[in-house]
């Protein structure tokens, strides 16, 4: 008879566990956009309610995108950040194909160097980067936002462990058929990579999207800002701290990054799915 | 249609001698099958005739032009690989065009969208799509040509990957175990539709296998290798009745050929232990094997005796395993006729003619034999 309802404890206790680390996670995501569409003085209110009384998303989203070139700091992100993902495709593509599919002296030794480099952080380079720049003269430009990201060793990493999951057999018959060596990367390795290059891109895009760091260091036109920078600037402007406003270009500079992840999601569990049968 | 001559080839990988001089000659529209255990560089010499792999010295001809050095594809073989190797990504169609695009088209004509625009591009697609629908038609594949190699059975992907090496109508088709993939009842059936196609196009073709059916079944020719070295070469009757080694011997037959201990008395005469045969032979007094293939060893009559320890009835004939008075070792006889089986456990008499013997020396290599015509096998001495 006590099997009748088999909810276990056990499974109870994990949903509650899941549910309570998915309410911190999305508190703060739930928090903005409860701000976004309050008015100021709901805002500056002591009382604590998350529905506001009288919605203000639409004024805030007019004076977000008034105070700011909210659109320009858009359109740089993807500038930039499109950039820096095509650029690491490239070289990050025919690099893992040599590791995981040529033979030559030096081979393990480099892909060591590529594991070696995984490990050090972007912030202990900013400096000698930074000065190299400067001696370039590029400071200040998309060319400093992009450049130093171009080799992406992670994403060599990556490719490399997937290129070893695709037969020799493909390879040896795409020589067969006459495809040089850089169409085998393009035309054979790269359709078979598709899952694993979107999943490099999910990582390469939202890191670069909301990497707040090295632009506020190489940049200061304000015609250059990325996103993050951007709301930044809300905080800093002269009118003193505008909480709605600021929320709001939150929420607008998020949403691409929301957008673009549930496509690349789709076809990222399309690209899973479709290995997985046979 | 070409010949194909291989001179001293040699290779090693991370210093393993992989072939050690390989000397062959492939004739022109020949069926050559290189046949051997795993690991013996089948595969190997196969990839240094299409030029994937270099070889450590040694030369590649094809029809009579040296190709060291030359790309794969300047080489105009075409491969069978034993997974198919199609493009995951594109159609049938796609797949089997894809030689002939890289071939057919400039550089520029085959950008993805700029080439749709030149002029010439449209004519040639257009010829390459009516050789695609004639192979298509040849292979029985037309209806699948719009389909991806994910959506095709195996035999379906082994047909779309002999389309795509007869598109481009090769020198020599090199075939590197295509039928291993595929289950039992299939491979045999491909096994007679490559035959077939070998027949047709009357072309060169160097197939790759470990299973010695599918040599002996389908090649004209036969190269057993061991050990990176090329034994024998010959035709299927010739490898299976004439083995030169007690390798070639023990490795084409199913079930394997028995191999007995045997002695090369002074005179030249041959015993089994205890029991002298009707033959000989000058070679030097010393030990020997004797090899007598299954279906050679008559049951019921003979000098020898053994003991019926296993029976495996296949219904169209039968395998008696035998353990062999006095000798210790153990025997195969294949019966034709399955409805008299001796019983389990039950002693029978067996004996071989004369010329079913194949003699070797201890190191393997074959000794010829002189029938003594007058008699046959002498009883044993000590019955």
């Amino acid at each position: 008879m006590s099997n009748a309802h088999p909810i276990p404890f056990r499974a109870i206790l994990r949903h509650v566990l899941l549910i309570a680390g998915a309410a911190v996670m999305l508190a703060p995501f739930i928090w903005m956009i409860s701000t976004a569409s309050k008015p100021q003085t709901e805002i500056f209110s002591s009382e604590l309610h998350l529905i506001p009384y009288r919605f203000a998303l639409a004024e805030n989203l007019r004076e977000a995108f008034a105070k700011a070139n909210l659109l320009r700091f858009l359109l740089n992100g993807i500038i930039v950040t499109v950039s820096i993902f095509v650029l690491q495709v490239m070289v990050a593509l025919p690099a893992a194909y040599a590791l995981a599919k040529l033979r030559f002296f030096g081979r393990e030794t480099l892909f060591a160097l590529v594991l070696f480099g995984i490990l050090i952080p972007p912030q202990a380079t900013a400096v000698p980067v930074f000065l190299l720049l400067h001696k370039a003269g590029l400071l200040d430009s998309y060319a400093a936002l992009v450049l130093p990201f171009t080799i992406s060793v992670f994403g060599i990493f990556l490719m490399r462990q997937f290129f070893k999951t695709v037969p020799d057999d493909l390879v040896d018959a795409a020589r067969m058929d006459g495809i040089s060596e850089f169409g085998i990367v393009w035309r054979v390795m790269l359709p078979a990579a598709i899952p694993a290059v979107t999943a490099f891109g999910i990582f390469s895009v939202v890191a670069h999207w909301n990497d707040y760091f090295w632009p506020l260091i190489v940049l200061n036109s304000e015609h250059l800002r990325t996103p993050p920078l951007a709301v930044a600037h809300f905080r800093n402007s002269e009118a003193g701290t505008s909480y709605g406003p600021l929320m709001a270009a939150a929420m607008v500079i998020i949403a691409p990054l929301v957008i673009a992840f549930l496509f690349a999601q789709r076809r990222f569990i399309e690209g899973i799915t479709l290995t997985g049968i046979k | 249609m070409a010949q194909i001559e291989l001179s001293a080839i040699r290779k090693s990988f991370d210093g393993n001698d992989v072939l050690k001089g390989i000397d062959f000659r492939i004739a022109d529209g020949e069926f050559i099958s290189l046949v051997g255990p795993s690991g013996c560089g089948k595969s190997t010499l196969l990839r240094i005739i299409a030029g994937l792999e270099p070889q450590n010295s040694g030369e590649v001809h094809i029809d009579g032009r040296p190709v060291d050095g030359i790309r794969p594809s300047a080489r105009n073989l075409a491969m069978v690989f034993q997974s198919y190797a199609l493009y995951p990504h594109l159609s049938t169609f796609d797949n089997i065009a894809v030689p002939l695009r890289m071939r057919r088209l400039s550089a520029i004509e085959r950008l993805p969208l700029l080439g749709a625009l030149l002029p010439g591009r449209r004519a040639k697609e257009r010829h390459i799509r009516a050789d695609i629908e004639g192979i298509a038609e040849q292979l029985d594949i037309a209806p699948l040509l719009r389909r991806k190699p994910g959506q095709l059975s195996g035999g379906q992907r082994q047909r779309v990957a002999v389309g795509r090496a007869m598109v481009r109508e090769p020198l020599a088709f090199l075939f590197d175990e295509p039928l291993s993939n595929l289950d039992a009842k299939l491979r045999v059936h491909m096994r007679a539709e490559l035959a077939e196609l070998h027949r047709r196009l009357k072309a060169t073709f160097v197939y790759v296998t470990h299973d010695q059916a599918e040599a002996m079944t389908m090649s004209s020719r036969i190269a057993v290798m061991m050990g990176g070295e090329l034994i024998q070469a010959g035709t299927p009757a010739e490898i299976y009745h004439e083995p030169g080694d007690i390798r070639v011997a023990e490795f084409i037959g199913s079930p394997k050929i028995n191999v007995l201990p045997g002695r090369i008395r002074k005179d030249g005469g041959v015993d089994v232990p205890g029991t002298a045969l009707k033959l000989t032979c000058n070679a030097a007094a010393g030990d020997c094997r004797i090899g007598v293939r299954p279906e050679r060893i008559e049951l019921g009559t003979g000098p020898f005796s053994g003991t019926v320890i296993h029976l495996e009835n296949l219904g169209a004939e039968a395998f008696v395993h035998l353990a062999v008075e006095g000798t210790g070792s153990r025997l195969i006889a294949r019966l034709a006729d399955v409805r008299h089986l001796p019983a389990m456990a039950s002693s029978v008499a067996f004996g071989f003619a004369p010329d079913a013997v194949r003699l070797f020396d201890p190191a393997g290599k074959r000794i010829e034999l002189r029938l003594e015509q007058a008699e046959r096998i002498r009883e044993p001495a000590h019955v």
